[in-house]
């Protein structure tokens, strides 16, 4: 009964995105203020049943009802209840139908949040979110129906894949479908506009912080996969150059892009025209992202073509939105007024070039992931773009952007002095030549990491010049008034700082992958290995059950000049309904470092294959991504960015056209 | 030909995967299956049931193992997505990792091993794409976008420097100095 109910909302659901698709919209274009006044209350029934949808699933997968196919295919009864929830989302039905559930939670947030936004534009906002919305339910009723029944009942499930039954499933697609999904509103928001046909500075404020809290979201979420990836793969790896990680780093890539073009939109009415292809841009690669990873085109162009009922929807609703959108620029584009010069020295000039870097960062790990797809359709051949491909073409194009900025920080708008900037950045400079110094000392080659490390050294400290110079405006000596000034500066500038140290930091973890000791063993009961500045010691291994698999796990303590400084327990876990097994690495994080431990199962000899691994500094590179989303948080919470502010600056704008 | 090899490899895979195997990991079998099931969420997951590099495949002179270890991180694992077959678990990776180091042994040199492997599996095993007529487009986009953004901006902003540089200050009208020189008394006050 429940899953009718959940079945039967979700129909409701589609019902009513259309209905907030077409109504709004003819409102708008006839200035009808009723028909437009039903966006608002469409976009929270529809989430509200969509929510009530997903929440009849997720008790069918709580109860384990094994009358559900997808409940069959991806549960069973033994299966820990956490991941039960998060396994709902662990398979393609589920996992569409949280996309859209955040989908249509984004609708009902633009729908309560955004009363600043004037009514026409806000209307033809929520229509677009509408027909996104229906678009993806139908694809879901249509294709993907997770209701779908299966008579007799089977006793048991087939479980969840070993390799999802991990917290990392319950955290990662969440935040990664947050952020992506979350550029939608910026998407609509955007198509809007170019129906409406205005577009000035308010609506960078309006899509500025959509577009900060998806980034942020998506920040955490890619930063959650790859460490999910780093201890589960066994090798300690955190970054492949795979399409599907490629298909979440793109829309990353323009996001950040989009973030720093809309800052210049909002201050100085510039790149208008590139703002609104950006926030097209963003949406579209998450939407590609979605047409990658769900229509099995990755796997292999033959079994895309064999059963292509749910790619080729996907690909339609692709080509319906991002043609559709492009379409509306390439009419709109030309018509909209550029405003705000700048002299070619300028922080405008500076967040261009940002920009430029970031596009073409983008384009090549777009190109990357497509072009063997294409290739192969067009003349047969198959090749491989990996990593190698992604280091000499993406690596130096995104590096100056780590050079350029805290020089951008640094910029005045309109007209910049550049000697000056780069004057204020001698410190910085100082100790990034200083850090890799020092770390050449210490650790020697590869000559990459010492390049690396000191110039992460040299954007996180130069990420707080700009800042510091605003709190001490006439050196240290005058502190007078400094925690006021501190005080008194506004978030969005402390934001960016913490962002720019945060892509720093995770530039250092990167950089200081060089410096990595590996040791590949078949290890003993009571061996002891050097493993960079520490040694590790087998105490003993040990088979033991775990709720739905056995495991056999390895104790280590590990050494540092004769103490304990830590224990270990890698182990390897074998899934009886699978017959799967998956590996869990030992890691103990020690003065930013990581050990690292990850064994095989025993060979006949009774040693056991393990890797060993010592990371310096690897845990920054996920430090430093929690640290740019607290930037992201922090530039959020900016007083001028809240929603009511740009309400209160529309009023004024009213209150001053009246009084004209 | 490409398939043939392809099918043909599929099938080694298959075979050396059957429950009797010299590694008798059941996740291995499953491992491209548990690929396309990982990959219904955006994480790139891939089954990882037994070790990549194995002791027993590594090479008693540590120089040569080095080569072996440098060579592998650029061959793609051809049954995995985009994996090398120094990071793979599968045992297709650890069948090319003996073949590599055979040839190592036998005396080739890098670039004749890189030469064996694509003769016999074609571009497809290499994780760098040569640099070719069909991979041109490839290789330059980015760097043609790049150019071609730049060139864009440079033009406008070289007018956007005549615009700011061409309009002198204006000078205050005669209200506006009215004004301004009240304020100055003003803050005198």
């Amino acid at each position: 009964m429940i899953v009718e109910v959940g079945h039967y909302a979700l129909a409701l659901a589609l019902a009513l995105s259309l209905m907030q698709a077409v109504l709004p919209f003819w409102g708008a274009r006839t200035h009808d203020a009723r028909l437009m006044a039903v966006a608002r209350p469409a976009a929270m029934t529809q989430f509200a049943f969509v929510a009530l949808s997903y929440a009849a699933l997720t008790y069918a997968h709580v109860v384990s009802d094994f009358s559900l196919v997808n409940v069959v295919e991806n549960s069973a009864s033994a299966k820990p209840l956490i991941y039960k929830i998060s396994g709902v989302w662990g398979n393609h039905e589920g996992s569409m139908m949280l996309w859209v559930l955040i989908l249509a939670a984004c609708g009902a947030a633009m729908a309560a949040f955004s009363r600043a936004i004037p009514p026409r534009l806000l209307a033809d906002a929520l229509s677009v979110q509408g027909v996104l919305g229906a678009a993806f339910l139908a694809f879901i009723l249509l294709t993907s129906n997770p209701f779908a029944r299966m008579v007799p009942a089977p006793i048991d499930g087939h479980d969840l894949n070993p390799i999802l039954q991990d917290p990392g499933l319950a955290i990662h697609p969440p935040l990664l479908y947050l952020g992506y999904v979350g550029f939608s509103i910026v998407f609509s928001l955007a198509a809007a506009a170019l129906i409406g046909g205005r577009l000035d500075a308010a609506f960078a404020r309006f899509i500025r912080p959509w577009t900060l809290a998806a980034w942020c979201f998506l920040t955490l979420g890619i930063a959650m996969g790859s460490y999910w990836a780093y201890y589960t793969l066994g090798w300690g790896g955190f970054w492949f150059w795979d399409p599907v990680e490629n298909a979440s780093l793109m829309p990353w890539l323009a996001g950040t892009a989009l973030l720093h073009s809309a800052a210049v939109m909002e201050k100085r009415e510039a790149l208008k025209v590139w703002t609104i292809f950006l926030a097209i841009v963003t949406f579209s690669l998450s939407l590609l992202g979605t047409f990658l990873v769900r229509s099995g085109v990755l796997t292999s162009v033959h079994s895309f073509a064999s059963d292509p009922t749910r790619g080729l929807f996907i690909l339609a609703i692709l080509v319906m939105f991002i043609g559709g959108a492009l379409f509306l620029f390439m009419l709109r584009a030309s018509s909209l007024k550029q405003g705000g010069l700048f002299a070619p020295i300028s922080r405008e000039s500076a967040l261009v070039v940002n920009n430029l870097l970031l596009t073409a960062a983008c384009a090549a790990v777009l190109v990357g992931t497509l072009y063997p797809l294409a290739l192969e359709s067009i003349n047969g051949d198959k090749i491989s773009v990996g990593a190698p491909f992604f280091n000499l073409t993406f690596g130096p194009l995104f590096a100056p952007l780590l050079l350029l900025a805290p020089l951008g920080q640094l910029l005045a708008w309109k007209r910049g002095d550049l000697l000056a900037a780069a004057q204020r950045l001698f410190v910085a400079a100082g100790l990034g030549l200083a850090a890799m110094a020092v770390f050449a000392a210490l650790h020697g080659a590869p000559v990459m990491s010492v390049v690396g490390s000191g110039l992460a050294v040299y954007l996180i400290v130069g990420a707080f010049v700009e800042i510091v110079g605003r709190i001490f405006p006439s050196g240290f000596g005058a502190a007078k008034n400094a925690v006021f000034r501190a005080r008194g500066l506004p978030l969005s500038a402390w934001g960016t700082a913490f962002a720019h140290a945060g892509l720093g930091l995770s530039m250092l973890g990167i950089a200081a992958s060089g410096w990595g000791v590996e040791k590949i063993v078949a290890m003993k009961q009571g061996d002891v290995y050097d493993v960079g500045p520490y040694q590790i010691e087998v105490v003993g291994v040990m088979n033991k059950p775990g709720p739905n698999y056995q495991s056999t796990i390895a104790y280590m303590s590990v050494k540092q000049d004769g103490h304990v400084v830590a224990l270990l327990a890698p182990s390897k876990r074998f899934f009886s309904t699978r017959r799967m097994g998956t590996a869990q690495a030992g890691i103990v994080t020690l003065n930013l470092g990581q050990i690292y431990v990850s064994i095989a199962e025993p060979n006949p000899n009774g040693a056991i294959d393990a890797r060993l691994y010592w990371k310096p500094l690897v845990s920054l590179i996920w430090i430093g991504a929690l640290v740019m989303a607290f930037g992201g948080l922090l530039s959020l919470s900016d007083r001028r960015l809240r929603v009511g502010v740009a309400r209160r600056a529309v009023k004024t704008q009213i209150a001053a056209q009246a009084a004209e | 030909m490409m398939k043939k090899l392809l099918g043909h490899l599929s099938r080694r895979h298959r075979l050396a995967i059957a429950p009797r195997a010299r590694r008798a990991s059941p996740g291995n079998g499953r491992a491209k299956r548990a690929l396309w099931l990982a990959m219904t969420l955006l994480v790139a997951l891939r089954a990882a049931p037994a070790l990549a590099v194995e002791p027993s495949e590594m090479l008693k002179d540590p120089k040569l193992e080095q080569r072996a270890r440098k060579i592998s991180e650029g061959l793609r694992c051809l049954v995995c997505q985009n994996e090398s077959i120094d990071d793979s678990g599968a045992q297709l990776a650890h069948d090319l990792r003996l073949l590599v180091r055979d040839r190592l042994k036998a005396g080739d040199s890098d670039q004749q091993v890189k030469d064996y492997l694509v003769s016999r599996y074609g571009n497809f095993i290499l994780l760098k794409p040569p640099f070719e007529w069909d991979t041109l487009l490839l290789w330059l986009s980015p760097f043609a976008i790049l150019a071609l953004g730049a060139g864009a901006a440079l033009r406008k902003s070289r007018k956007g420097r005549q615009a700011v540089e061409d309009r002198p200050a204006a000078p205050l009208s005669e209200e506006e100095s009215a004004q301004l020189k009240s304020l100055l008394e003003d803050g005198q006050a």
